[in-house]
């Protein structure tokens, strides 16, 4: 089936001030490439930071002003430029955000979903949309800040199927949800996969991540370490890339093994594997190379010279 | 030539103000004494190449005395503004260490200065004085620090809930040397800038009040006293008594808002992406 | 309901007792004066002349030898009584010279609140949107000259431009020489408070354009406004939706908070129109170290001023959903 969505290569960075009187770029997301296709949930999963928000505000083309991005996305196999984006947003293509901040404190739920349209079909189709994730109709009359966090989560959900989208963006859309709570909510982004939909699920949240999604993609300091099937991790011998295996082990139900030292912040790491100081098995030739390329391994992708040496003892 | 960033755009323009006005203060300090010389053989004349802002009725070089009136505004602007920075300073502290009683008082006396117009009290506060120079650097430094010392006292407020002090406090080291080591570094940026923008008030309400005749003598060549007089003259067509000083003023005010701003934008963190 | 009511109060509470600080500080602002006020209301010469009857007498009446604390407590016993003394000056009972200098400024005072708060939000709001751009360029320009331009002097801009060398105003006197001033009609009194309006209104609204756009750029930038694109809203709807409701509750702080502005820029203006309102009775009464008058206009200035921030704080919480649904459930 035709890809959904497409993203080839795209870098995205901002112009900033260093030192004082020095500007310089800061490249926040270098070289990605992911594929959505309908009825597939694809996550993006990185630690705080990695810049994934951006992505997807890079899809929709609502970048702030300081920043720059390359690279090619294809919507149903033409290219989405600023202008398609524009007529898509919130009819094709939709966005859920992280939570109640991304609603209007002074307006009502009603109002603001309907986007200032009064006609009852418009009303009616948000009412159902509602009702599907359990909101009575008293739920139009309340202001945000009236919302509990998950009945936030559900109103954005809901603002983004009344359109019936093709593709959904979700960007973080369970923390500080129970966890039985962002169980439900995931439930509600794999249903409407299997309605169609494609689904692009950002999250910092690996074992969640995989309880609905097909393909996983893995995202550190802004770059794509690997790029696998859910079922890859099943077995942690399948996986491709060291951190892909830390991040795995590091997961409650896996171990609970944290990752020493911490990601790099955007910027400070410009040539060779960004993961080389926390790797176990980085080699000289891991820091000596200008780029590590992102070439394909057994059905995935992986950003890693050395993806089955041994693990050596640091 | 490579072109400037902003940010070297910025400090370029501060330096050129800061020049200007320098300049500006310099030249009216030397021009005081031609400032204040009368000669009836060259009264009421319009603009020309010799004077370029005329001469009033007494044959004053209008040039003279703008730049005379205008280099007094900018050292009382000066001395105002640091006053009441001070102040605002010293207050703000108070208010947010100094526990909840003298948060109360400060707050009250802020209160009550915002609630009395500024002009008014610039006005009560000369008077007390018995108007003149002491008047009018009384009644503005004593009336324009009550924003900056909100200001201060909320990071203050802020700073001493930042786990660093907290740890210091927790350590034993005196009060006193967690003020001075600590909290005043974190100020300095905010006090600069507050500093500098309290300029351009206190110079235009320095004029403002010497204008209604509350603040300097009108023996003094200061700008308000130059306005004031000039007012005598407008019905009779003396259009550049009033005009050419108010412009020169205009500019200097603006300088220092330019000034301020720049050195805001400078200093705030939140500016490295633009 | 009783929670607002109560807030209401503890504000009012507040607000006596700013008031009486700000007639304490006043009081004694004019008794530590080292002016003598025989000396420049009655002059040397004309003390040198009298008879020291005379003398003791004007003494008396300017209230020089009572020592200021028994003074200030007696003049507090009689404002508690609604009686704020007699203007030494004019010699007609403050409250009266007040009311009737009020009634002239009020349109003035008016005029310049309305225009600035509605011409000010407005160009905030466009300067906001079109952020970076010439609009934005524009508004702040203008704004920046005019925040730094002193009220009077753009009185005396006005004042040489219209009135002296187009003659469309009349140059002083709101009142035309030799009539009663209660006879003036009021459209006489509009036409002469044409120009003082006009330049409060040109001063005020630089102070609010610039605090509106900063808080709609804010609001441009916000994470609700990001989700409204997304969900694509167009730019103009979301100005309109998003930007005006969220820009509409700091707006009423400004606008009430601009009172204070507005009233000392009058004083300043009227004086250089001759416009008998209340900023020009406050600088006679400061010039003539007229006590009880000063005393008695500060003290209602700040009233207005007070009540103009208690409005503000009402109104904000009757608009504010935030706190008018979450006071009413708690």
């Amino acid at each position: 089936m035709e890809p959904v969505l497409q993203i080839k290569g795209i870098s995205i960075s901002f112009t900033q001030y260093s030192g004082g009187l020095q500007q310089r770029t800061l490249p926040v997301i270098r070289d990605l490439s992911l594929t959505v296709r309908p009825g597939q949930v694809v996550a993006v999963v990185g630690a705080s930071g990695s810049g994934k928000s951006l992505l997807a505000h890079g899809i929709l083309r609502l970048l702030p002003y300081n920043s720059r991005m390359e690279g090619e996305i294809l919507y149903e196999g033409a290219p989405l430029t600023a202008k398609r984006a524009a007529k898509l947003r919130g009819k094709e293509i939709a966005l859920v955000p992280q939570g109640v901040t991304y609603l209007d404190p002074l307006m009502k739920v009603g109002a603001q979903l309907c986007r200032g349209r009064r006609d009852e079909q418009t009303k009616a189709r948000y009412r159902a949309a509602l009702q599907r994730y359990g909101l009575g109709p008293e739920t139009e009359d309340l202001y945000p800040f009236e919302l509990s966090g998950g009945m936030a989560r559900r109103v954005l959900i809901a603002s983004a199927v009344a359109e019936q989208p093709r593709l959904i963006i979700a960007d973080e859309p369970t923390p500080g949800l129970d966890a039985r709570a962002a169980a439900r909510i995931l439930g509600h982004f794999k249903e409407l996969a299997e309605e169609g939909a494609g689904v692009l699920l950002i999250t910092h949240d690996l074992e969640l991540a995989l309880t609905i999604a097909d393909r996983v993609t893995v995202f550190y300091a802004g770059e794509t370490m690997e790029e696998a099937a859910a079922a890859d991790f099943r077995d942690p011998a399948r996986l491709r890339h060291p951190f892909t295996r830390a991040l795995w082990n590091a997961a409650p139900g896996n171990g609970f093994r944290p990752l020493a030292g911490s990601q790099p912040y955007p910027g400070t790491v410009t040539k060779g594997c960004p993961f080389a100081a926390q790797c176990g098995r980085c080699r000289a030739d891991c820091t000596a190379m200008e780029t590590i390329p992102l070439r394909p391994l057994r059905g995935g992708m992986v950003r890693c010279l050395h993806p089955d040496a041994k693990e050596e003892e640091t | 030539m490579k072109r400037l960033n902003r940010r070297q755009g910025m400090v370029l323009l501060l330096v050129c103000a800061a020049v200007l006005l320098a300049a500006v203060t310099v030249a009216g300090i030397l021009l005081e004494p031609r400032a204040m010389q009368a000669d009836f053989s060259r009264t009421n004349r319009t603009p020309c190449a010799e004077y370029p802002f005329g001469t009033d009725w007494m044959g004053r070089d209008m040039l003279a005395r703008t730049l005379a009136g205008l280099s007094l505004s900018i050292r009382i602007g000066l001395l105002t503004a640091a006053a009441s920075a001070l102040i605002a300073l010293v207050l703000g502290i108070a208010a947010a260490t100094l526990g909840r009683k003298a948060d109360a008082a400060v707050s009250y006396c802020i209160d009550m200065i915002m609630g009395i117009p500024h002009i008014l009290l610039v006005m009560l506060i000369s008077i007390a004085c018995g108007r003149g120079f002491t008047g009018v650097v009384a009644g503005v430094a004593l009336s324009h620090w009550t924003s900056l010392a909100r200001v201060i006292r909320g990071e203050v407020m802020q700073l001493r809930q930042a786990p660093y002090i907290l740890v210091a406090r927790k350590l034993g080291v005196p009060q006193g040397k967690i003020i001075r080591k600590h909290l005043l570094p974190h100020l300095l940026p905010q006090f600069l800038t507050g500093l500098i923008l309290l300029f351009p008030h206190a110079i235009l309400h320095e004029a403002s009040v010497t204008f209604l005749g509350f603040g300097l003598p009108s023996e003094q060549p200061a700008i308000g006293v130059i306005l004031s007089e000039s007012m005598q003259y407008l019905t009779t067509g003396r259009w550049w008594l009033a005009l050419f000083p108010g412009l020169m003023l205009i500019l200097v005010v603006v300088l220092f808002a330019v000034s301020g701003e720049q050195v805001r934008r400078l200093l705030d963190p939140a500016s490295v992406h633009e | 309901m009783k929670h607002r009511l109560q807030f209401a109060a503890k504000k009012l509470l507040r607000m006596a007792l700013l008031l009486l600080g700000v007639s304490i500080v006043t009081f004694a602002l004019m008794a530590a004066s080292p002016l003598d006020p025989l000396q420049t209301n009655v002059g040397q010469v004309a003390l040198g002349s009298m008879s020291e009857e005379q003398v003791a007498q004007l003494k008396a009446y300017w209230g020089v030898d009572t020592p200021p604390a028994e003074r200030y407590l007696g003049w507090l016993g009689s404002v508690l009584h609604g009686d704020f003394g007699v203007s030494l000056l004019y010699r007609q009972p403050v409250l009266q010279i007040i009311a009737a200098r009020l009634q002239s400024s009020l349109w003035l005072l008016l005029a310049a609140w309305v225009i600035s708060g509605v011409l000010g939000t407005a160009l905030g709001v466009v300067a906001g949107y079109w952020r970076g751009r010439w609009p934005d360029k524009l508004v702040r320009g203008y704004c920046f000259v005019i925040s730094s331009t002193p009220a009077f002097w753009l009185a005396l801009l006005l004042l040489m431009v219209f009135s002296v060398w187009l003659g469309w105003f009349p140059i002083g006197l709101s009142v035309p020489i030799g009539m009663d001033a209660a006879s003036v009609g009021i459209a006489d009194r509009l036409y002469h408070a044409v120009l003082p309006a006009l330049t409060l209104s040109i001063t005020g609204v630089a102070n609010i354009a610039l605090h509106t756009r900063e808080k709609m750029v804010d609001v441009l930038e916000s994470d609700y406004v990001l989700f409204a694109r997304a969900r694509g809203e167009s730019g103009l709807a979301i100005a309109l939706r998003h930007g005006l409701r969220n820009v509409a509750l700091p707006a009423i702080t400004l606008q009430f908070g601009s009172i204070s502005e507005i009233i000392g820029g009058s004083v300043l203006v009227e004086q250089v129109f001759s416009y008998p309102g209340l900023g020009q009775a406050a600088v006679t009464a400061g010039l003539g170290s007229d006590l009880p008058l000063l005393l008695g206009i500060t003290l209602i200035t700040s009233a207005i001023v007070f009540g103009g921030n208690l409005v503000a704080d009402l109104l904000y919480g009757a608009v504010d959903p935030r706190i008018r649904r979450g006071a009413a459930r708690g």
